[in-house]
Formats: C-alpha cells, structure tokens, sequence
C-alpha cells in the first residue's frame, strides 16, 4: 500500500536528525501560524506564488538559495568538527554511515539548491531590466522553472527526516550507487529531486536564451548589452547544452536501479567509467554556469564602484564566449587517474590550461578598470576585491591540478577540496553576496546597512583562508577527501585552524542574518529615493526601487553602452510619454501545482508507491492539459493606469 | 504584428513563409531527396555497392546528408541574416553532440584499451 | 495585418545586429522552441554515446545482427518520413487557414506515426520474448532506452497532435493555436532527425 514506507524510515534512534527535524518542524509551524493569523496568506499565494514577475520570482530563488545556505553549512560545520575531533583514538561524534550522508548531502545542496538558485536567481531580477524589457520571453515557464527547483529542495530535505540520504558523495558514482550496494532510499532521493530540479534548471536556461537573443530595447544591439547580460546569455547556453547530459546519465542509473539494466552495473557488460565520463560532461560545464555570471556581477560591480567604464568590452565579451566553448573540451580533467592513456590525459590536461586565458583576461580587465578610477569600497566592492584575490589562487591550484602527473598525486585529496572551495566561495559565493548587496537596494527600495555588511565579508575572507589553506597543505601531505576519521595525528593542528575557519564563516553568516535583520528595522533611514543608490551605468538604475510591475512604462531607447550612464551624461530621464496599454502576463498557479504534483510523484517513486507515482504523473498531465488550453494569458494595463502609477511612484527616473 | 516583422525581423525554424506553394515544393523535393538518402543508406549497408571498409564513413554521410535535406527543406533554415541566429544555435548544438558522442567514445576506447585483460563481457 | 513604411523601421545598423527591439510573440516562442528542441537532441546524444560504447557488450547475449529486421526498420522508416511531410503539408494547410485540408493532413500524421510505433512495440515485444529484453545486457539496455526514449517521444507526439487537433477545432486557427502548431511540427521534424541517427548507427551500422 505504501511501497517500502514505513515507521522504521523515522530516524527514532538517531538524536541528531531527530532534534533537527523537530526543530525545523517547529519553526516552519510557527511560521505558517503566523502567516495565516496575520491574514498573509491571499497576499502570499496572489503577489508571491502564483506570480510570474520576474522580480518576484528573483527574489524567491535567492530565498531559496540563502535558506539552503543555512542547511549546507550546518553539514559543513558538521564535518569540520568531527574532522578536527576525531583523530587517533577518538572516534568523533558522527558514525561512518551519518558522516558520508553528511557529505554527500553538502555537496548536492551547495551546488544545486545553494550555488545555482543564487546566480539565476540574480540573472532572473536583473537581466530583463538591464535589457530594458518587461519580462522573459516565457514568465509562466519562469514560475515553473522556480517551483520545480523548490519541489526538488523539498525532496532532499525530507531524506533527512522519511529514510535517508545517499552515502556515495554529491557525484553518486556507480557501482557504489547501484542497487547492489545502495539498496535503500538515499540513491533515489539524489536522483528524483536533481531530474525534477533539473527540468526547471534547464528551462530556466532556455527561457534567458530566448530572452537575451530575442528581446531587448528597441537599439540595443548585441554590443551594447551590459556585461552582466552577456555572462548570462553564456551560463544559459550552457545549461541548455550541459543539463540534458546529466538528465540522461540519471535517466540510466534510474534504469539500472528501478528496471534491472545494465548500463553501469557490475554484471552483464556494464561499464561503471561511462557514469563518470558523461557526469563530468554535464559537471565541468556546471561550474562555469555558476561562475560566469558571477564574472558578471564583478564587472557591473567593479566599474560602478570605480566610476568608470568596464575596460575592453569586447575583449570581455569574447573571453565569456570563449570559456563558453572551450568549458566543453576539458571534462576529462575530473578523472585523469581512472586510466586513459597518455595522448587523452595530455589533451585534456593542455585544454584545461588554455581555459585560464580568458579568465586571466577578464582579472585584468577589472584590474585597469579599477586603475585610475574613483573607487568607493561599500560592501559589494570588498567582494569584488577579495574575489580578485581569492579567485586567482584558485585559479592557480586549478592550473597545478590541471597537469595529469601532479593530479596523480592530489586527485580526491584535500588539496582538491581546498582547490573547489576556493573557486566557488571566492567566484559563486562571493559574487552572489556581491549582487545581493549591490541589487538589494533596487529589489526592495532601502540599502543594506554597511557595517554589517563589512562585518560579514570580512568574516567570510578571514573565515575562508583559515578553513580551506590548511586543507591545501593537508592534501600535499596525503590527506584524502571524506575521511570521517583521521590516522594520522600530525594533521590535527591544521584540522583545527579549519575549524575555527568554519566558526569564523558561521560567524559572517551571522552578520548577514543581523545585517538584514538590522536593515529592515532601520529602513526608513536608508531608503533609496532616486533609484540609483550608486550612480549605475546600466539601465536598471534607471527604474525606480523598487521598480513597477512592467519596468519600464515606455521602452528605452538605447543608442550606447551603459546606457543609462548616456542618459545622465546627456540629463535625460527615461520617456514619460506617450503611455500606451501594456500587455502583462497573468499570474498562474501552474507552477505552484505542478510542482505539487512533481513532489507527490517523486516522493512515491523514491518510496515504491506505484498507485501515488501514477496519480502524481496523471496529475501534472492534466494540469500541463489545462494550462495548454487557455489563450486568455495576458491582462492589459491601460494607458491611464500606467500614467497614474507613474506619478504616485517615488524617484521615478529621476537623477541623482 | 507578424506581418511587419519580417521588414527587420529574424525568422524562426518552422515558421511557414507567405510563398506558400514554393513551400509546397520544397517539402515535395524534400521528401523526394530523403527517400533517396534513405534508400542508398540500405543499399550502402546491405550490399557491396561502396568499398567495405567505408561502409560507416559512407552511412554516417548519407545520414548527414538527409539531416540537412530536413533542416533546409522541411525547417526551412536558410542562410540570409534573419536565419543567423537560428543557424548559430544549430551550429553550437552540433558542436555539444560532436563533442560528447566522439569524446565519449575516444575516451572510453581509451581506457578499456588500458584496462587488464578480462574474459569476454 | 498592417504594412510598415520603409522610413518607420529601424536603422540598417539595427537590422541583423538584432536592435530592433523585442521580437513578436510568434518570433519569440518558435525560437525558444528551437532551443529546447536542441536541448532535447544533446539528450540524445548522451544516449547515443552510452549506445555506442556499450553496443559491444553483449554479455554472451544476442548482439544486433542477430536482432534486427532491417526490412520493418525500412517501413518504420517509411512511415516517419512520410509523417513529416504530410506534417508540413498540414502546417501549409495551417498557415492558410484551411480547416478542413489542416485536419487531413493530421490524420494522415497521426495514422502514419502510430504505424511507426505500432511495428517498434512489435519489435520491443518479440525481443523480450526471445529473452532479449532490456535486462540482459548491457547492449540491450542502452538498446531499448535509446531506441525507446525516441519511441516514447512519438507517442508524446502522438498526444500532442491529438490535443492540438481537439483546439482546432474547438478554436479554430487562431494565432495562439497556430503558434502551438508551429512548435509542434518543429518537434515532429526533430523527431525524424534523430530517426536518421538510430536508423544508420544503431540499425543499419549494427546489423553488419
């Protein structure tokens, strides 16, 4: 009746799940209770979920993302500790089978529920803005895409409390993954919240393609697109080459493990090194969706700040197409020591060093930008400046393992991990946190306040070089990943640096948590009244914070780059008139209920309860049916309404 | 409106052009052009019209060849300035699969090239 | 519809450098089409690439040659491309507003890919009757998902057709309708495509 569901998949004797669930439970009942007292809910479901606003659904993938946060670091301190406890004698607090779940876990949600919500959820607030447009080409599919990601968050986070997790790291290799030797549940929520997470992800990538190539302001060619734009069109590019590649790797181990094939397995001609090739044919073009737009936000932040163009657009806009193309020619690189011969490993090994050039283009690029400019060091730029600097030393450690003799010696070491961690808390991470700061201002109409703002990029900086250095002289010392108990005693000492590392980032998250908090309290003091809080050059800062509905109520007309840093040069606003009636798309539920039925169905499939998968899939079937029907998708804004909006609306356009 | 459009417009794969009985040939000719690829690919691989050995390398341009006989005359993907975009998204899908299917298959033959000697699979 | 003036459109500098500002709806959804078709077509391929690496192991199974009827693999064929053209004629039809030409054409479509289908469940059916089913090995397992995520995507196809039909005529052509029929056809085409590829590398390369 209910597959393999039952009472034992509570993790009753286990304390830490269980304190945890029942915490998190609390709060999110509390939450809900408070909502629905106050009588948030209408407003909640009519302006949140069933919105199709681009800006609003921004808002909810950095939620979501800044949410997961909070999870996947827990799983990080976690594991800092029982490392830095757990040596010798001492057997730590995590047992073996908790700790690789734990691991696995942080991986999964860092890069699929952290990383990849924060950076679309930025692209989404602020790509069609930039372009001077009103929406994406296709906002119901936007709603979707959100939902979707969401269903597949909910399903991780209910492994920790319904069975359990996978214990095969965030990569689920094969034969390990296989039935044979991961017979529970733990395999199979990795695999049904990443495919349905998936499916939103790459429609997301679809929909800024379409975007990006199909609409913007009347005059704004392809060169005069903000930078930001450019890294965005290059990460959407990406996701719709590289996310069908996972799709289908999954697709094969689900077949292996529900319907008895024989793609990976151990038996009958399965070919276990397959997963891993194509895995890191979808995985090595994963890491540059998440750093090129983050690249983005460094160039919209760096020449804000510096009062001064980008240096060498073009040269910046060909360096991101060519990490585009070449970030597919290098994926062997992740697996050197599974045994390809000398000819493979050195083409992918010179592959992978030639990608450091336009990145090495781009650092220089910033770099004359700030050069001779006017620089402002509010929180966004600090993250510009200790991304410089972080980034670079990961960039160089990618370059050391890059070559195949030395990978020899460090792959799956703790040099390794010190190397990603590097990359994506001093690129993604810090780029998120730079745009956060940098946009927050335009999303919600009040700055962030400064000094906790400071506070927490100093803590992630101080935090990230005391966690993750010593893990590089760990790993040339022999240290391997994922070790939930440490042999040898000599590496205690640096086992605790990283700790007091990991205590040092709690501590900037802390201050972020403060910061908006504080900020919120204190908003009125800080609201942004014109606009345009930081004398921008692009057109976003042009609308009022935060903006209306529609964005823009006559498109511009775009004649440069940094078009709206033209207007002010020339004391222009934006055009007032003539107001014509603008088509809005409706709002609808249908992300909302097919997510519904996404979660329904995958928790089912996970589970083995065939009748509740069928009814999930016959529910989303019918309500893609009935979206499908419908012509009635737009509502009309008259010219009336448009021109009352605009009066009433504080720093309209007006320059600073 | 759709008809203005095409003054300084792109034009998408699959839309139908107003020319409509050029179209009708074009599907026509298609067809006809596709049922010959289709046709020679058998004879190619069921006889001993083609050298053996370029068996593969005979069928996999027979099949490239009825591809393109689909995109241009059935999709009708052109070459002028409104098809850029239409043609450059091709040309990166190309590329995605070339690359994955030859650099799946070179690396894989690669490593079982090095793998121990094993009894039959 | 209404004619636009030479002096009305944009510069020559916008045109082809896309400054024309945002691009009809008609414009906008058969492009985004387009790229979820590739999308769809890089899928493939990752199933293409596990086919022929592991279209060697047989696990002392039954291999291609032993398999394949390269004589309905040709009807199949048959069927599919013919399917694609009365498909465009139907979009023809669509594009004049002809109703009753329009659903012909669908029909003819429709019968022509369920053909298709009909004789691939045949197929899938007699080999797993032979003890050739996707469990056997690894050959047959990237086999029947290769060969059946296509299938699989027909009988969407087939689905979608019949929907699109029922909004005809519940509908008529309207511009929405059409818009749909444009993503429908461009998906029916790509379908075909892909069949050239498991036609010549799975059937025709494998039954040497």
């Amino acid at each position: 009746m209910l597959g393999r569901l039952s009472w034992a998949a509570i993790p009753f004797n286990e304390p830490l799940p269980l304190v945890t669930m029942a915490v998190v439970m609390v709060v999110i009942v509390a939450v809900l209770a408070i909502v629905t007292v106050k009588g948030w809910l209408p407003y909640l479901w009519r302006e949140w979920v069933t919105s199709v606003d681009h800006k609003r659904i921004g808002v909810m993938y950095m939620t979501l993302g800044l949410v997961m946060l909070l999870r996947g670091f827990s799983d990080a301190i976690m594991m800092r500790t029982q490392q830095a406890i757990a040596v010798g004698g001492a057997q730590g607090y995590l047992p073996p089978d908790h700790y690789d779940q734990i691991f696995s876990a942080h991986g999964t949600i860092m890069i699929f529920f952290v990383a990849m919500p924060l950076v679309i959820g930025l692209m989404n607030f602020v790509v069609p803005l930039q372009l001077g447009v009103r929406d994406v080409a296709f906002p119901v599919l936007n709603s979707v895409s959100f939902w979707l990601t969401a269903s597949g968050a909910l399903l991780i986070n209910a492994s920790l409390v319904i069975g359990n997790f996978a214990r095969t790291g965030w990569m689920g290799y094969p034969p390990l993954s296989e039935l044979a030797f991961s017979p529970d549940v733990g395999v199979d929520y990795y695999l049904w919240s990443l495919q349905i997470s998936g499916i939103g992800t790459l429609l997301t990538g679809v929909n800024f393609v379409t975007t990006i190539l199909k609409l913007r302001a009347p005059g704004m060619t392809y060169f005069r697109m903000p930078v930001f734009c450019w890294t965005a069109l290059a990460s959407s590019l990406l996701i719709v080459a590289a996310f069908p590649i996972l799709t289908a790797t999954f697709i094969m181990l689900l077949l292996d493990r529900y319907l008895g094939m024989h793609f990976f397995t151990n038996e009958a001609g399965g070919n276990q090194m397959m997963y891993v090739n194509l895995f890191w044919a979808w995985g090595h073009p994963e890491v540059y969706i998440l750093i090129l737009p983050a690249f983005g936000v460094f160039s919209e932040v760096v020449a804000a700040f510096s009062g001064k163009a980008l240096f060498s657009y073009r040269s910046m806009v060909l360096a991101t197409l060519g990490i585009c193309i070449l970030s597919f020619m290098v994926w062997l690189h992740h697996f050197f020591t599974m045994g390809a011969g000398a000819d493979v490993n050195a083409f992918f090994g010179i592959m992978s060093s030639i990608i450091a050039v336009p990145t090495g283009v781009k650092v220089f690029n910033w770099l004359f930008t700030m050069f001779r400019g006017r620089i402002v060091y509010r929180t966004p730029m600090l993250f510009a400046v200790g991304f410089i600097v972080t980034f670079v030393i990961g960039g160089m450690t990618g370059v050391l393992l890059a070559v195949p003799p030395v990978d020899f010696v460090l792959h799956n070491s703790a040099f390794l991990v010190a190397h990603f961690h590097n990359v994506i808390i001093g690129g993604v991470l810090f780029g998120a946190l730079a745009g956060y700061n940098y946009w927050f201002p335009k999303v919600f109409g009040f700055t962030l306040d400064e000094r906790f703002g400071k506070a927490s990029f100093w803590c992630w900086l101080v935090g990230f070089y005391l966690a993750f250095m010593p893990l590089y002289v760990l790993g040339l010392h022999g240290m391997t990943r994922r070790l939930q108990h440490i042999d040898n005693p000599s590496w205690q000492p640096w086992l605790l640096v990283a700790e007091a590392g990991a205590v040092v980032i709690m501590c900037g998250i802390l201050c972020q948590v403060a910061q908006l908090y504080v900020s919120i309290r204190t908003r009125e003091s800080r609201r942004d009244l014109t606009g345009d809080p930081w004398n921008g050059r692009t057109l976003e800062w042009a609308t009022s914070s935060p903006p209306p509905a529609y964005n823009f109520a006559v498109l511009p007309q775009v004649e440069t780059i940094d078009a709206f840093w033209e207007m002010k040069q020339r004391g222009l606003t934006l055009a007032q008139s003539p107001y014509q009636t603008i088509e809005m798309p409706r709002n609808t539920p249908i992300g909302f209920v097919l997510a519904f039925f996404a979660s329904a169905t995958g928790f089912a499939l996970i589970w083995h309860i065939w009748w509740m998968a069928i009814l999930g899939l016959i529910g989303a079937a019918a309500t893609f049916l009935i979206f499908g029907w419908s012509d009635d998708r737009e509502r009309e804004v008259s010219a009336a309404e448009i021109a009352l909006l605009e009066r009433t609306r504080p720093g309209q356009g007006r320059v600073a | 409106m759709d008809g203005d459009a095409r003054a300084f417009d792109d034009r998408s794969p699959g839309v139908e052009q107003q020319e409509s009985t050029a179209n009708f040939v074009s599907y026509t000719v298609g067809l006809g052009l596709a049922i010959l690829a289709t046709i020679a690919s058998f004879a190619v691989s069921q006889t001993d019209l083609l050298w053996p050995p370029g068996v593969p390398v005979g069928l996999i341009v027979l099949a490239f060849a009825q591809i393109g006989v689909h995109l241009v005359f059935f999709l009708h993907l052109g070459s002028g300035p409104d098809n850029t975009n239409n043609i450059l998204a091709l040309a990166f899908g190309l590329l995605i699969v070339f690359l994955v299917i030859t650099g799946s298959v070179w690396i894989i033959a690669n490593l079982s090239d090095n793998m121990m000697p094993m009894p039959a699979h | 519809m209404t004619m636009v003036t030479i002096e009305a459109a944009p510069t020559a500098l916008a045109y082809g450098h896309g400054g024309g500002g945002p691009a009809p709806t008609r414009t906008v959804v058969a492009y985004g089409f387009w790229i979820f078709i590739l999308s769809d077509i890089v899928m493939f391929s990752a199933l293409f690439a596990a086919y022929a690496v592991l279209s060697g192991n047989t696990a002392g199974g039954p291999s291609g040659r032993e398999l394949f009827n390269l004589r309905s693999v040709f009807v199949e064929t048959a069927c599919l491309l013919f399917s694609s053209y009365t498909c465009g004629l139907g979009m023809l039809s669509a594009e004049r507003r002809e109703v009753g030409r329009f659903l012909l054409f669908a029909a003819l479509t429709f019968v022509l890919g369920a053909a298709f289908l009909f004789i691939e469940v045949s197929e899938f059916s007699g080999m797993v009757s032979r003890g050739a089913g996707p469990s056997r090995s690894a050959f047959l397992s990237s086999f029947f998902s290769l060969v059946g995520m296509h299938g699989a995507h027909v009988t969407a196809g087939l689905v979608w057709l019949v929907y699109m039909v029922a909004q005809v005529l519940a509908k008529g052509l309207r511009a929405t309708v059409l818009r749909r029929l444009v993503c429908f056809s461009l998906f029916w085409h790509a379908l075909d495509i892909v069949w050239i590829g498991v036609m010549t590398l799975v059937y025709l390369l494998g039954a040497r």
